[in-house]
């Protein structure tokens, strides 16, 4: 009887042909989704290389930058520590003590906040300020709070000064303990500034728009060029990796003839219209308002002109030499356009009747006939609709960002096969270039670029932001080093500020103006 | 637990096992597709996140090794999930798996009257959305079991029972 019972007992337990063929019944659908996968990916793989072979695609790898192996410590003067020169010492690596301490207790709340830890992690450039300069006594102070942050620490921590105030720039430039400088003082005192630095020994980093006038562009280029100072104009989106990507693109032609060329600028609160705060503290007494008004017209004492300078041509270059310019710069450096053959402009103030005299809507439309192209710059201060860098060929057309997107045009003759195969559509990018990623991808998921178009994966695949003005300034920095030349010099920076004034001259006196580039002469 | 055969009709067997290897292949797909992918991140996602459970999402987005490790246990669990569900390889795990990692992306995504996700799903959802079906799906697998009988399951329990006897 037990021995009947064990004999049911294995046959039960034992495999038998049924259960094997019921165990491994659903096996066949893995082979099936094996067999799926193979050909999609090789349907992928075909489209993808088949383009990239067409198009003859084979993109350098992206250089990081390098710093320069000569050790020595440059010594920096800062001229003008208002909001631009307080983001330009940040990023060459001297923190205000009370920025720091508001970046920490903002990562105790929100974890998802990198910024203090990003900012540590900033490449150190081997550099101490020795000297800050500022017409406002509250912001002198401040200058010299940051520039003993060495260790960029928060306020009540140890700090080492190094620097000295200077109430006036060209006492700083005398100061025999300064290599070079960064001017960030208002438009209207860039030249002179530069032009007194470079006759000083000092190299210079000057914030766009180069000059004010005319007269002062060609002043600047003639200083420069004598004095074989180190120049670097404060374009940092020449150090945006995408502009780089576009100008292999564009010079593989992949665009085809480019005939027209849209950018603008898109802004809409009172603070990029340069509405800025005024500082309680600011008065005639701690104000030094008659150095302030040196180079331009005289004016009575205005906390108006002072903090928000900007909204006059007395001071400032309005929408062309301010914003235009980071525009035209990033073409200028992608495509090589030098000065325009032309420029008509139109504008007004419509919006911000704040009493100011420069444009808050401006337009500019330049002609390039050499090149059979025309260059437009559309902005408004009052609306945040965006509408980016758009180069427009005859193959393709390019959207210019942080990522890059190249679209084949239907009518396109260079891929009028492929369009017609279906290998390529219109609708769908022919190239996509996502910062921080060494290839560019033929074909890309449309989320990626969705993402990537909104800064998340940018932010990701870095591990961390990379500030480009700390890229700009340690690149003009390499160069002092090196003796090299950067990448926007005074050359560069020449083409800007022509470009820059005949649109601002276009504009206010309301005609078609020339470059006579035989006599190089604005008509 | 000892299923018995005869507990399902054939044609009830059937649409079980059936629903059992769509499931498993959506996942295993899902799985693959990011595994194949160099550059693929859940970085955006997580930090699209959004509801109750938002601030935890983006924080693992924000930590660099923690995405890593949940990148990992996203891309090799959708594969495991995937193969245990058509194989009908240790099924139970592989589905209660599926329910919580479904799970974990109904509270990083919920579909929220007001939520508003840079992704796209292409569908429109009031409360209740796709995530939340397939949750529901699994759970049918899980009370209505199909592993030891078509699966590997039958060949592993099977021995098993003996070995233990």
């Amino acid at each position: 009887m037990a021995n009947k019972d064990d004999k049911t007992q294995n046959q039960k337990s034992k495999l038998t042909r049924r259960d094997a063929l019921k165990g491994l019944a659903t096996v066949p659908a893995l082979g099936a989704f094996g067999y799926g996968i193979y050909k999609k990916w090789n349907a992928e793989r075909l489209k993808k290389s088949s383009i990239t072979r067409e198009l003859g695609l084979d993109f350098d790898e992206e250089k990081v930058p390098e710093t320069s192996g000569n050790g020595k410590t440059l010594r920096l003067g800062i001229i003008g520590y208002g909001i631009r020169g307080e983001q330009l010492m940040r990023a060459a690596g001297f923190a205000k003590p009370g920025l720091i301490d508001d970046w920490k207790t903002s990562a105790l709340k929100n974890p998802g906040d990198n910024r203090y830890a990003d900012y540590l992690e900033q490449e150190d450039l081997n550099i101490t300020i020795n000297g800050v300069c500022d017409l406002f006594d509250k912001r002198a102070r401040e200058a010299l709070s940051a520039a003993a942050n060495i260790n960029r620490k928060g306020t009540g921590e140890k700090m080492v000064q190094t620097a000295k105030r200077y109430k006036r720039y060209t006492e700083l430039l005398a100061a025999p303990d300064i290599d070079a400088v960064i001017i960030a003082a208002p438009d209207h005192w860039h030249s002179r500034m530069a032009i007194d630095a470079a006759k000083a020994g000092k190299h210079v980093y000057v914030e766009k728009g180069m000059t004010r006038t005319v007269e002062e562009a060609f002043q600047l280029r003639k200083a420069i060029k004598e004095t074989g100072v180190v120049f670097q104009l404060g374009h940092q989106g020449r150090q945006t990796a995408s502009h780089n990507k576009a100008k292999e693109i564009i010079k593989k032609d992949i665009l085809g003839k480019i005939t027209l060329i849209e950018v603008c600028t898109n802004r809409n609160d009172p603070n990029g219209a340069w509405v800025y705060d005024i500082d309680p503290e600011g008065s005639p007494k701690t104000i030094d308002w008659a150095q302030f008004i040196e180079p331009t017209r005289p004016h009575t004492f205005s906390l108006e002109r002072f903090f928000r300078w900007r909204c006059w041509w007395d001071y400032g270059t309005g929408l062309s030499g301010d914003l235009l310019t980071h525009e035209y710069d990033a073409i200028n450096q992608v495509m090589r356009l030098g000065i325009p053959h032309s420029a008509v402009a139109s504008g007004g103030v419509y919006f911000y009747k704040d009493g100011r005299t420069v444009p808050d809507v401006f337009q500019a439309v330049y002609e390039y006939p050499d090149r059979d192209l025309t260059f437009m710059y559309s902005a408004s201060l009052a609306s945040g609709r965006y509408r980016g860098k758009v180069l427009m060929g005859h193959d393709a057309n390019m959207e210019l960002e942080s990522a890059l997107t190249v679209y084949p045009e239907r009518n396109s003759t260079r891929y009028k096969k492929q369009i017609e195969s279906g290998l390529l559509s219109p609708d769908k990018p022919l190239l996509t270039y996502i910062p921080g990623r060494e290839q560019v991808d033929a074909v890309t998921s449309a989320t990626e670029q969705y993402f990537a178009s909104r800064g998340l994966l940018y932010t990701y695949i870095q591990g961390k932001r990379v500030d480009t003005t700390h890229l700009h300034i340690k690149e003009w920095l390499n160069c002092i080093r090196t003796g090299k030349q950067p990448s926007c010099n005074i050359d560069e920076g020449f083409d800007e500020a022509i470009t820059a004034h005949m649109a601002t001259i276009a504009y206010r006196e309301n005609r078609k103006v020339y470059w006579d580039a035989d006599n190089e002469k604005i008509v | 637990m000892m299923i018995n055969e005869k507990k399902y009709s054939e044609i009830q067997l059937s649409v079980l096992v059936v629903s059992r290897i769509l499931i498993g292949w959506y996942c295993l797909y899902e799985g693959v597709v990011k595994l194949m992918n160099p550059n693929w991140t859940s970085y955006a996602y997580l930090s699209d996140s959004k509801g109750l459970f938002a601030p935890l999402f983006k924080g693992i987005a924000a930590n660099p090794t923690l995405l890593q490790v949940v990148d990992f246990l996203n891309v090799w669990g959708l594969v495991a999930i995937g193969l245990g569900l058509i194989l009908g390889l240790f099924t139970h795990v592989a589905a209660i798996a599926g329910i919580a990692l479904l799970g974990l992306y109904c509270l990083s995504h919920p579909a929220l009257i007001d939520a508003n996700y840079l992704m796209q799903s292409g569908d429109n959802t009031l409360w209740i959305d796709k995530n939340l079906i397939f949750i529901f799906l699994l759970l049918i697998l899980v009370v209505f079991p199909t592993g030891r009988i078509i699966g590997i399951d039958r060949l592993i329990f099977k021995k098993r029972k003996s070995d233990g006897k």
